[in-house]
This record gives structure tokens, sequence and C-alpha cells, in this order.
């Protein structure tokens, strides 16, 4: 039998400190998450100088944690994997600087991972993907629709021109008083309202595969203020359920439409947003009403928000086509997908 | 005893490898590079060029601050992770020490790292017996409450750090002829240097919690405490594992 290929995977990109052993890219042997949420709602988002305060503190803990939990020895891993961008750059540096340093101590390969693809890879932990594949990555800082013609090879295709999806329900549930991060309590609120306001679709017509989420921003925040000067009180849980629907109409329809348009099978939805019970409904009924062959696919809820295990999934797929680094690896903060070669920005 | 020692506070990275009380190799890089790109490179050279294993080594030092925040924690990081790895020792030793120890100088030796808005990074050391003494602990302080402290002593007092030409004037004007300056080349922190002071340091009992010595909160939290100040009696743990 051949050796299974075993990766020890670092994530410390936002406000999270992760570390997992994953076997041959599919299986988790531990996924050791420190989250930093308690502190970071504090202050109604994430400050990057106390992220990677805590990242300090929690990185060799959850990587023994990783390795006693997996049951391995440095001697069983195959590789060392980190997330060097996209994120926040003092955060990174954190896992950056451990996973190099393990790599090193112990002759390991190292290989670097961008974030964006460990959300996609998440969905490997659920089935083997087919490709040429679609994803739809909603976080907090990206939505994006990603062509995958093959395995480990991206292309942006649709972009959002302001706010990511995620960033849109943090901002409109601070106007609704939730503390943050907002994503979940408005899914949760939303689940008792009805989608009365009729909040903006923006570009659901144009002829792209672009999102905008600053114009239903400001929509919200408008409608809440002026209903407050005039001294009323709107329903919260209408607001909310009327937000959510008009993100989950655009993302649904514009995503469908790439999906159409784009010679694939699967469709992966992935991100911190990926965890939307709305989303997921949604996206459930439109492929069986439009797409009934595509496969949909969504990580399960503990691998949509930042993990480990997704950057050991991406690296295993990443390490085959050959990516590696070595000590002079560099956090890169802005780090991206390339765009389509037809892509209008 | 083999030890590596790092030093990445300020704009000088600064790698050694000591054995016992023998300097076998150091590199010290002066440039504007991020630490992160330079500081594992760097080590492996020089493990390279002394013919030593990580594995080799029993005891990791690190200037564990003050400094530049992100500087820090980049040599924190790597030491803490060499020795958690490895299952090494690790000393943690004040970053203005590593400076202050490349002066003789008797009486007083005041380290100084510039903190903006006309504060520093300071303490105050001397030398009793061959061992570098704190006499005044690191703080972060405006430079006005410093040399008040400073001028009511009657021994000299030789500032050493990169940035004191900054503050030379009005260290002068405070102390006069009291006040010794040492800048340039031979105030940069020399890893040798750190090396010797973490041999004689205490190892880190909790290695997982290590951290830098920042001197400072972050603002969002010293704004947070302000309006929140009973807040500091008890809270739900920051950071859970979920
Ligand atoms: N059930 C949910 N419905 C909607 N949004 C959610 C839900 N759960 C989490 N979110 C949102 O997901 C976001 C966090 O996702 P994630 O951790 O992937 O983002 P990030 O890592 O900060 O950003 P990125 O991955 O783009 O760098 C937050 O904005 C949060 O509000
Ligand atoms: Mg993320």
């Amino acid at each position: 039998m051949a050796k299974r290929e075993l990766i020890l995977a670092f994530e410390s990109s936002c406000d999270e400190t992760s570390v997992a052993v994953i076997e041959d890219g599919a299986k988790i042997l531990s996924n050791i998450i420190a989250s930093q949420i308690n502190s970071q709602k504090r202050f109604g988002g994430v400050v990057p100088e106390v992220a990677s305060r805590h990242h300090v503190e929690q990185v060799t803990l959850c990587a023994e944690e990783a390795m006693t939990e997996a049951g391995v020895t440095y001697a069983d891993l195959s590789a060392v994997a980190v997330t060097y961008g996209p994120g926040l750059v003092g955060a990174l540096l954190i896992g950056v600087a451990a996973a190099k340093t393990v790599a090193f101590a112990h002759h390991l390969p190292l290989i670097p991972v961008n974030h964006m693809a460990g959300h996609i890879y998440a969905a490997r932990f659920v089935k083997p993907l087919v490709y040429p594949l679609l994803a739809l990555l909603v976080s907090g800082g990206h939505t994006e629709i990603v062509y995958l013609k093959a395995a480990g090879e991206f292309e942006i295709i649709g972009d959002t021109r302001d706010d990511a999806a995620g960033e849109a329900f943090d901002k409109v549930g601070r106007v609704l008083n939730l503390t943050y991060p907002a994503g979940k309590k408005i899914d949760d609120l939303s689940k008792q309202g009805q989608d009365t306001f009729n909040f903006p679709r923006a570009m659901l017509h144009e002829p792209n595969y672009d999102f905008s989420f600053s114009g239903l921003k400001s929509a919200f925040i408008n409608t809440v203020h002026n209903a407050e000067q005039r001294g009323e009180t709107l329903s919260k849980v209408d607001l909310a359920a009327s937000f959510q629907a008009s993100v989950i109409d655009v993302i649904v329809q514009k995503t469908m439409r790439a999906a159409k348009a784009y010679p694939v099978q699967q469709l992966v939805v992935a991100g911190g947003v990926a965890a939307n019970s709305g989303l997921r409904a949604a996206f459930q009924q439109a492929v069986a009403a439009e797409t009934p062959d595509m496969d949909v696919i969504f990580p399960p809820l503990r691998l949509c928000s930042d993990n480990g295990a997704m950057i050991g999934a991406a690296a295993h797929v990443l390490w085959a086509k050959g990516a590696h680094a070595d000590g002079r690896l560099n956090a890169d903060p802005g780090l991206s997908f390339d765009y389509a070669s037809d892509f209008q920005a | 005893m083999l030890v590596l020692a790092m030093d990445t506070s300020n704009q000088a990275l600064s790698v050694a490898l000591v054995r016992d009380e023998a300097l076998l190799a150091e590199t010290t890089i002066n440039i504007r590079k991020t630490h992160s790109e330079s500081l594992l490179p760097a080590i492996e050279n020089l493990m390279t060029a002394a013919n030593i294993e990580p594995a080799d080594v029993d005891r990791f030092v690190v200037a564990q601050g003050p400094g530049s925040y992100t500087g820090i924690r980049i040599a924190v990081t790597t030491a803490k992770t060499f020795a958690w790895t490895l299952q090494k020792e690790l000393v943690g030793i004040s970053s203005l020490a590593v400076v202050a120890s490349n002066t003789q100088a008797t009486g007083l030796i005041v380290p100084v790292f510039n903190a903006r808005r006309n504060a520093v990074f300071t303490g105050a050391y001397c030398w009793q017996q061959g061992q570098l003494v704190n006499v005044l602990p690191d703080r972060h302080q405006d430079l006005a409450p410093l040399l008040a402290e400073l001028a009511s002593q009657t021994a000299p007092v030789t500032f050493i750090g990169t940035d004191v030409p900054l503050f030379q004037d009005q260290i002068q004007a405070a102390l006069g002829d009291q006040a010794q300056f040492v800048s340039g080349w031979a105030a940069l922190p020399q890893a040798r240097q750190l090396a010797w002071l973490g041999e004689q340091g205490q190892p880190v009992a909790n290695q997982h919690r290590f951290a830098p010595q920042y001197l400072r909160q972050t603002e969002a939290e010293v704004n947070w405490l302000k309006q929140h100040p009973t807040a500091s009696k008890g809270h739900e743990p920051y950071v859970e594992e979920i």
C-alpha cells in the first residue's frame, strides 16, 4: 500500500487560528480552530493588531493539538502547508512564520496556499470534485465566481464591485444592533420575517457575472434611519428577511447564469456566507429547476468559515501541480486568483 | 549548550549561533526588507555555514520586545515554534537589554527606541560584576518625564540606540554633560550578545503562551476599556476553541 500523504496545514488570515492534519487531501484527521470572535466583537469588527496578538498565543497550541488529535509524528508528515494570502498581513505572518519553521526544522516541503483556494477545496470533504467546475466564493472579504478548468486552475469570471456579501451582512447587522459577525444572526432573524421592503437587486440584469452590495447597504441604512426620524420602529425580522432576500436573489440568479454558460457539472458554494440557510435552500431549488444534472456542493458548516482543514485540502491539489515555497515565503495580503482573459472590470 | 539567538525588533535583523561562549556564526542585516522574508533564510545560512542541524540546537533565544509590533512577532513566533516543535528550551530577553549590552559604559545605560509622537521604549541598565542588571524596568514613556527622572541621578547616563540622534538635542538640554551617546552601527543589536544574555536566562515554562513584550495595549483595547471600566475584572475567554 502506498504511504498516505499527510499535510499539516496552518491558517491565520483573519480572526481564526487553525491547524489541521489532512490525509490525501480528503480526510480530516484533526482540525483545531481557535476563534477570536469574543475578542473582536468588542470592537464591532476585526482589529488587525488585536488579531495578530491573539494568533501568536494560539499558533503552537493549535499545532500541538492538531498533531496529538491526529495521532501523527513529524516522521509521518509529508508536507507543511500555510495560507499566505489574502488576508490581514500581520495575521498571515504568524501562520507563515510558524509553518516555515516547522517545515525547516523537520526538513519537510512547504506548500503556499491561497486562502480562497482553501474555501473552494473545503468542498472536497463532501465528495470528489469533477472538472471543469464552477465555484461561488461568498465570504467576509470576497464575492467571486471562479471557474476551474482543471484541478488547481482558477479564473475569476465574476466579482463584487464594492462590498463583499459577508461584509454587507456585518454592516447591516451593526445597524440592527447585532454583535459582530452578524451573518448567522440575520440568517436566523430572516426565518421569522418576510421580504416586505423590496430592497434593490443590483446589477441583476447586466450582462456580466459581477455583484454590487453597497447600494443595498445604503438603501437598508436609509430605510432604518428615515423610520427612526419619523419615530417609527420597523420590524427587525422583516428588515433582515428583506435584506437577505435581495442578497440571495442576486447571488443565485447570477451564479446560475454562469453555471449554464460554462460546461460544468458541479457548483461549489463556499466561504463563510455559504453557511446561510436561505442561500443554500435557494441554490438547491434553482439547481433542481434549471440544471437538475448539476451537482451543487456546500461544505459542512464548520468548514465554511476559516479553518486549517480546507487549506490542507487545497494544498494537496496545489502540491500535485508543483506549488512549493521555501524560507523566503512572505505574506501576500492582496493575493488574488487571475481574472479570466475576457473579464471586464 | 548550543544557542540560536534571533532579534527582529527593529529595522536590523540579527541572528547568531553560539556554543557555550564561543561564537560560531552571526549575521546582521540592516536594510529595508521585511523580516518575514529574511529571518528564516538567515538562520538556514548560519546553520549551513556552521554545519549545524536545527535539532542540534539546545536553546532558542529571542529578543522579546519592545520594538516594532510586527517585527517582534516574527522572531517570537519563529523562536517559539522552533522550541516547541523540536522540544527545546526557549528564553526571551528584552530587546532593550540586547542593545544596552553593546556598551561597557559605567553608570546608567539607557537604550532608546523611537515609539513616535516623542515617546520612546526605554529602560535603564548597568553593569555589576560582569552582569547586565536592569535598574529601571522597560517601559513606553514620553521623553520629557524620562529625562526629568534621569536628571535627578548623579551617575553618567549613556543613551544608546540607532534612534538616539532624533532625541539628542532634547537629552542634552535636560542632562548636559551627564549624557553620553552611542548610535550608528555601534547601537545595532548583535545576536551574539542576545545569545550570551539568553544563556544566563531562565527557560520559559509555558512555551505556548509565550508572547512579545509590546509594553503597550492596542489603541482599540485602550479605548474599549475606557468605555468598559469593569471589564478587566473578568470576562469570557477572548479566544476559544470551536
Ligand atoms: N449563516 C450566515 N449567513 C450569512 N453570512 C454568514 C453566515 N455565517 C457566517 N456569515 C458571514 O461569513 C463571514 C465570515 O466568513 P469567512 O470566515 O469565510 O470570511 P473571512 O475569512 O473573514 O474573509 P475572506 O475569506 O474573504 O478572506 C462573515 O461576514 C459572517 O457574517
Ligand atoms: Mg475566509
